[in-house]
């Protein structure tokens, strides 16, 4: 498998009135060519960070990459000039928002928003251009695309604008795909719908997909493997079976069950006890101690070393150090 | 579409009426007539004077007779200039005053935008602070103020432009920037504010994160967005404008329509006050009337007609 992007030991932090948000701190990932990553945690982890720093879109300033690498196909993203990354950005790799709603531009027609990125990057004609628009539409699966071009985006619905915002990040074919929150703003109903357009889009085009969520059910959907931030760093790295059916992290373990569930008679939810920590001074040890139920004296003081399970699967977690004894998992869960 | 323009023509057609009934009874409560100077005129010769101009008779057959005049486009001889009849004035006056209102505007309007796009862009910076140093001078110092300053300094003091008439250019300068500094400094304000919230928006951050250049990202994708509410004070401004006309073509001797108004109210001219005033009102209602079609121009979401059960 070829890797697409490998970011590491990412640091990004914004200055603030208040001082320095470390809002990202220290993450590393790799994403192989045509499968799709999740990044999940909640909100303030440095998600949405992350993943604007890969298009290098964080308003600068007051945002700043401090230390580390983006390598895209063997060019570090953080040493890329303005001009190299428009070129990259929308023909390389494009995004897609949270929100529907307001991604697009609401005095311009759906024709001239899609095939604008095309002509921007490809020396193609205008009619080229709607031709290739009305193939996006079709694959996207709006009917009447000819009609709908010429229309404006208040004319459409959330769904269907979510369709059109993916149509147009896709319309130049690009190697990588990131979508922040991607379903987060639809209904229940059309969250399956753009999930599945997802997977079917992903078999025709091979494009490979970083998809930022906090939505566990999403990534059970659609995700190869998955990444647990926490506090602006990975946490727990594997594959969707190892997360959800062996997670190490006990954030990872709290995050699981805290999801409610229509199979369990209990109709309390199980929340993670307290907040994420304040980001102006993050703690020294694992920023988890003070929520975690197992935590011991060397969580506050040292962070936990990076603990390889598989070949898949990272956790950083004193627990799951090498040099510790070894427990099962499922002794843990259970107490 | 059609529906609303004629809709939008019964409404300018009486708020017209409404204008002309308020400016006939003020003029005609305010005391005095356009003969009665300190000049001992024979007593006779006045009856006859007013029964020549329909002055003897009741106010309402005066009302009628005027609205009669208006709707033939005829508004008489003017009294106090019996050679010329007042749609003469008109014809003379207004192409004067149209043109020093729309060279105005339409400086007010470029550099406006352009101030406020510069200042958005810069945000916070040096150009910014500068630029709305300018727009808030603009804002504070009276167009006539303004116009003795600028007819001093570089008419009088380093003589490179004349101060006055209207014959060429180079006349048009100083009134120009007289009457646009206002406006322009209004719509700098705006553009600056209403851009800096537009440059926040998602739809302006996907346009960047398709690789668009930045040129292409403030002009295509911002400025439009931007421009509602400079459109919609742009109606305000144009009466401003108006108004400014008056009290300019005063100062700089431009003789244009305003000359005539302003004069026309201190000799109780009536047939020149109401000509004027009926021009004028119809002309700026006619271009409110324009601003809102611009805005539906604009901004596809407003639509111009509405129909029963849709919004």
């Amino acid at each position: 498998m070829e890797k697409i992007l490998n970011v590491k030991d990412l640091h990004v932090s914004f200055k603030t009135y208040g001082g320095e948000v470390q809002a990202v701190r220290g993450v590393d990932f790799h994403l192989e060519k045509g499968e799709t990553l999740a990044i999940v945690g909640e909100s303030g982890c440095g998600k949405s960070v992350t993943s604007n720093s890969i298009m290098r879109l964080i308003p600068s300033p007051p945002g700043k990459i401090t230390k580390g690498s983006i390598s895209y196909r063997g060019q570090d993203l953080t040493q890329a000039t303005e001009k190299q990354m428009r070129k990259i950005r929308g023909l390389d790799i494009s995004m897609i928002f949270q929100d529907p709603m307001t991604a697009l531009n609401p005095t311009l027609t759906i024709g001239s928003q899609l095939i604008e990125g095309l002509l921007q990057h490809k020396p193609v004609s205008k009619k080229e251009a709607k031709l290739k628009a009305l193939r996006m539409m079709d694959l996207v699966g709006i009917p009447n695309p000819e009609e709908r071009m010429k229309q404006y985006p208040h004319q459409f619905s959330g769904g269907m604008r979510q369709r059109i915002v993916i149509a147009m990040a896709l319309i130049c074919d690009p190697d990588l795909l990131i979508a922040d929150e991607p379903t987060t703003a639809l209904d229940v109903t059309i969250q399956a719908q753009i999930l599945e357009l997802f997977e079917r889009i992903q078999e025709k085009t091979g494009v490979s997909i970083i998809l930022i969520t906090h939505d566990l059910g999403v990534v059970a959907k659609i995700a190869d493997r998955i990444a647990v931030m926490y506090a602006g760093k990975i946490i727990e790295v594997g594959t969707k079976r190892e997360i959800f059916y062996n997670p190490q992290h006990p954030y990872t373990q709290g995050l699981l069950k805290s999801v409610p569930r229509l199979d369990l008679r209990e109709d309390t939810l199980i929340p993670i006890e307290g907040t994420p920590p304040d980001l102006f001074a993050p703690p020294e040890g694992c920023p988890f101690t003070a929520r975690c139920p197992f935590a011991m004296e060397v969580c506050d003081k040292i962070y936990p070393f990076h603990s390889k399970l598989t070949a898949t699967h990272n956790v950083e977690c004193w627990l799951q150090d090498e040099r510790g004894k070894r427990v099962a998992a499922s002794a843990i869960a259970s107490k | 579409m059609l529906q609303y323009i004629v809709k939008r023509f019964l409404m300018m057609i009486i708020t017209l009426l409404i204008i002309v009934t308020l400016t006939f009874i003020l003029m005609h409560s305010v005391p005095g007539s356009p003969f009665n100077e300190e000049r001992g005129t024979n007593a006779t010769i006045q009856a006859n004077l007013e029964a020549h101009y329909h002055l003897d008779e009741p106010l309402y057959v005066q009302y009628f007779i005027y609205l009669k005049s208006i709707v033939t486009f005829d508004f008489g001889p003017s009294i106090k200039q019996p050679t010329s009849s007042v749609n003469d004035l008109l014809s003379r006056g207004f192409p004067i005053s149209l043109e020093l209102g729309l060279v105005s505007i339409t400086v007010a309007i470029i550099s406006g935008i352009l101030l406020g796009i510069i200042a958005a862009l810069r945000h916070n910076g040096m150009i910014d602070y500068i630029a709305m140093t300018i727009a808030v001078l603009g804002i504070s110092i009276p167009n006539f103020i303004l116009a003795t300053q600028l007819i001093q300094t570089f008419a009088v003091y380093f003589k490179i432009l004349p101060a006055a008439t209207w014959s060429s250019p180079m006349h048009m300068i100083l009134p120009t920037l007289a009457l646009a500094t206002g406006p322009m400094a209004i719509i700098a304000r705006l553009t600056r504010s209403s851009m800096l919230e537009v440059l926040t928006q998602d739809y302006i951050k996907m346009a960047k994160a398709k690789g668009l250049s930045p040129v292409k990202i403030v002009f295509k994708h911002a400025l439009k967005n931007a421009l509602m509410p400079v459109v919609t004070i742009l109606g305000t401004l144009l009466a401003g404008i108006l108004t400014g006309t008056f009290v300019l073509e005063q100062i700089f001797a431009i003789p244009g329509m305003g000359k005539y108004f302003v004069e026309s109210i201190n000799t109780r001219d009536y047939p020149v006050i109401m000509g004027t005033t009926v021009f004028y009102s119809a002309f700026l209602i006619l271009m409110l009337f324009l601003v809102d079609v611009v805005y539906g121009l604009l901004d596809p979401r407003i639509k111009l007609h509405t129909k029963e059960g849709e919004s």
